[in-house]
C-alpha cells in the first residue's frame, strides 16, 4: 500500500516540477546566504587550527594516554579513611565557599540591581555607573578575582568566599536589575495614586513582584557556584580543588576519579534540593497571584 | 458611596487576613532564621574572619589603586592613563593571545554544538523511545557539565601536553553537556505535527530529525551556541592558569610577579574583547529570535 503510494507519488514528480518550477527552484538568495556562513565558520576553523597548532598526531597520542589514564582510574579510591575525611573537609569547604560567596553577592547585588533598573533608579547618570560598575565586574572570571583575594586575605577559603561574592555580584546585579525592570507598573502606580511616595512604590509595587525571581536567581546561582567553587582551590583559595589539582599533577588517578565523583554527588545533591526550593518559591508566588 | 460591611461579616474576614498576614511572616522569619544559621555554620567551615577583612579589606582597593599605577621605569608612580603607549607596551603579543584565547573559544564551543547535537535528539522522549539510549546520553551529558571545565582542563594538560589544545577540548567538553541538556529541552518541547507528518510520509530517524525537528529549533539551537560562546571566551581567558593556552598564563605571571601595570592593561583588554563579543552575540541573538518569530 504504502510503496504503492510512494511510487506513485514519485511517478507524478516530473510532471509537478514542470507545472511548478517556482516551488522547487532553489532559492539563491538563501542559498548564497548559507553558503557565506558556512564559508566564514570553516575559515575560523582553519585560523583556529592554524593558530592553536592542533595536530593529528598530537591528537591521537593524547588520546591515546586520556585512555590509559582512565583505565588507571578505575577503581576509585581516596587511598585511606584519614584521606577521606579530609577530602570530606575539604567539600564541605566549598559547599560553604558557594553558600556564603552567593549570599553575599545577593546581599550586596540588591541594592546595586536596584540602581541599575531603569524604573528603580535614582537618576540617569546613577544608572549608567552601576550598569558599567556591574558589567565591567562581570567580564572579569572568578578564578582572577580568586587570585586578587588571596592576594589580600591570604590563602585559604575566605578567599574563596570573597571571589565567589564579587565574581557574582555582577551577573546577579544585572539579573536583579532585569527582574525589576520586568515588574508590571501598575501595583506601583496604584501605590503612587494611593500617596505613597517613591520609595513606598518600590517596596511595595515593585520588589513584591521581583522577589521571588531574584531568589530563584540566587538558587540557581549557588548551584553553579558548587561548581566554580569547585576549581578556585586550584590558585589556592581553599576547598576540594586544591586537593584535585594536586592530585592530578602527582598522577594519583583512583583519588582523581574518587574526588570528582565526591564533586559530582555534591553538585547533584544541590541541584535536587535547589531545584525543589525553586519550584516551592515560584509556585507559592504563582499560587498567590493567578490560580486558574 | 462604598458601603462598609457589618461588623459581624467583616469580623471573620478581618481575622482570617490577618492569620494569613501572621502566617506568611512567620514563614519569612523561619527562612531568615535557616539562612542565618547555615551562614554561621559555613562561615566557621569557611574560616570567614571579619576583622581580617576589616583590616586588610583596603588591600584590594589599593590593589586596584597600584595596577593603575606604574611600577617601574621613568614613569613610575604616575597613573597608567597618563601614558597609553607605555601602558599597553605588550600589545602586539596581547592581542594575538587575547586571538587564541577567543579560538580557544570558537573552537570549543563549535566541537561542544556538534557533540551535542548528536547526543540532544538521542537524549529527548519525543524522538528516541528506547529508555536506555535515552538514559546513558542524559548521563553523559550531565557528566560532562558538572564537571568544571578547568578540571577537565587540568586532566588534559597532563595527557596532550601543554597548550591550547587541551583548552579546546575542556571547553568542548563542558559545552557539550551545558547545551546537550538545552537542546534536549528544547526538542522536548517542539510541536509534534511535522514530525508525525514525516514519519507518516515514510521517513526514517534521519530524516524525521531533519525535516521534521531540525528546522523548528535552529534559531533557538543558535542562539543557546552564542550565548555558550559569550561564556566561554571568559573561561578561556582563565585557562592558561593551567597551562592550557590563551591570555591567562600572561595574566598569571603578571599577577604573582606583581607586574601591576601589565595586570590592568591585559584586565582591560579582556574586559574590552569580553564586552564587543557580548554586544556583537547579543545583537545577532536578538536578531536570529525576531527572523525566528517572523517566518
Amino acid at each position: 500500500m504504502n510503496q504503492t503510494l510512494a511510487s506513485r507519488a514519485k511517478a507524478e514528480l516530473p510532471e509537478l516540477r514542470r507545472r511548478f518550477p517556482g516551488l522547487f527552484a532553489p532559492d539563491a538568495k538563501l542559498r548564497f546566504r548559507i553558503r557565506s556562513i558556512l564559508f566564514v565558520l570553516f575559515a575560523l576553523v582553519a585560523l583556529a587550527v592554524w593558530r592553536l597548532d592542533v595536530d593529528s598526531g598530537r591528537l591521537v597520542s593524547g588520546f591515546g594516554r586520556l585512555v590509559h589514564f582512565l583505565s588507571l582510574m578505575l577503581p576509585p579510591s581516596p587511598g585511606g579513611w584519614d584521606r577521606f575525611l579530609l577530602f570530606a573537609q575539604a567539600l564541605a569547604e566549598t559547599v560553604a565557599i558557594a553558600f556564603l560567596g552567593t549570599l553575599m553577592a545577593s546581599i550586596l547585588a540588591f541594592p546595586l540591581g536596584l540602581l541599575a533598573a531603569r524604573n528603580a533608579t535614582v537618576n540617569r547618570f546613577v544608572l549608567f555607573a552601576s550598569r558599567r560598575l556591574l558589567d565591567s565586574v562581570r567580564g572579569v572570571d572568578t578564578l582572577i578575582w580568586a587570585l586578587i583575594w588571596v592576594g589580600v586575605v591570604g590563602l585559604g577559603p575566605f578567599a574563596g568566599v570573597l571571589a565567589v561574592m564579587t565574581g557574582d555580584v555582577g551577573a546577579l546585579g544585572k539579573l536583579f536589575a532585569d527582574a525589576v525592570e520586568a515588574a508590571d507598573e501598575k501595583p506601583a502606580e496604584g501605590v503612587t495614586a494611593a500617596g505613597g511616595n517613591r520609595i513606598q512604590a518600590i517596596l511595595f509595587g515593585v520588589l513584591p513582584q521581583a522577589a521571588p525571581v531574584i531568589a530563584a536567581q540566587a538558587l540557581y546561582f549557588f548551584e553553579s557556584n558548587t561548581r566554580s567553587a569547585t576549581i578556585i582551590g586550584v590558585v589556592g583559595a581553599g576547598g576540594i580543588g586544591l586537593h584535585l589539582s594536586e592530585q592530578i599533577r602527582t598522577l594519583e588517578w583512583p583519588t582523581v576519579s574518587f574526588l570528582v565523583l565526591m564533586i559530582l554527588a555534591a553538585v547533584i545533591a544541590i541541584d535536587a534540593l535547589s531545584s525543589r526550593l525553586r519550584a516551592m518559591m515560584i509556585g507559592g508566588a504563582r499560587a498567590g497571584c493567578d490560580q486558574v | 458611596m462604598l458601603r462598609p460591611l457589618p461588623a459581624l461579616l467583616l469580623a471573620p474576614l478581618v481575622q482570617r487576613y490577618a492569620a494569613t498576614v501572621a502566617g506568611r511572616r512567620r514563614r519569612f522569619y523561619r527562612i531568615l532564621a535557616g539562612l542565618a544559621l547555615a551562614a554561621l555554620v559555613s562561615s566557621w567551615v569557611a574560616e570567614v574572619d571579619l576583622p581580617l577583612l576589616w583590616r586588610k579589606g583596603d588591600g584590594f582597593f589599593s590593589y586596584f589603586d597600584r595596577i593603575f599605577t606604574f611600577d617601574s621605569g621613568d614613569m613610575r608612580g604616575r597613573r597608567v592613563f597618563s601614558d597609553p603607549v607605555e601602558w599597553f607596551w605588550g600589545l602586539k603579543k596581547w592581542l594575538l593571545l587575547l586571538l587564541d584565547t577567543l579560538l580557544i573559544a570558537y573552537l570549543g564551543t563549535l566541537l561542544g554544538t556538534l557533540g551535542a547535537l548528536g547526543l540532544c535528539f538521542a537524549a529527548a522522549r519525543n524522538l528516541t523511545p528506547a529508555s536506555w539510549i535515552r538514559i546513558a546520553a542524559k548521563r553523559i551529558l550531565e557528566f560532562c557539565r558538572t564537571v568544571p571545565e578547568v578540571v577537565f582542563a587540568l586532566i588534559f594538560v597532563i595527557a596532550f601536553g601543554l597548550g591550547p589544545l587541551p583548552g579546546v577540548l575542556a571547553l568542548a567538553l563542558h559545552s557539550m553537556g551545558a547545551l546537550g541538556k538545552q537542546f534536549g529541552e528544547t526538542v522536548e518541547n517542539i510541536d509534534p505535527k511535522p514530525i508525525e507528518g514525516v514519519a507518516a510520509s515514510g521517513g526514517n530517524w534521519v530524516q524525521i530529525v531533519m525535516f521534521g525537528a531540525l528546522p523548528q529549533v535552529l534559531s533557538v539551537f543558535v542562539s543557546n551556541c552564542l550565548l555558550r560562546f559569550e561564556i566561554n571566551v571568559r573561561s578561556a581567558s582563565v585557562m592558561g592558569f593551567v597551562g592550557a593556552g590563551g591570555i591567562g598564563q600572561t595574566l598569571l605571571e603578571a599577577i604573582r610577579k606583581f607586574y601591576y601595570a601589565d595586570v590592568s592593561a591585559i584586565l582591560a583588554l579582556i574586559l574590552a574583547t569580553v564586552m564587543a563579543i557580548d554586544s556583537l552575540s547579543g545583537w545577532l541573538r536578538r536578531r536570529l529570535l525576531d527572523a525566528g518569530r517572523t517566518s
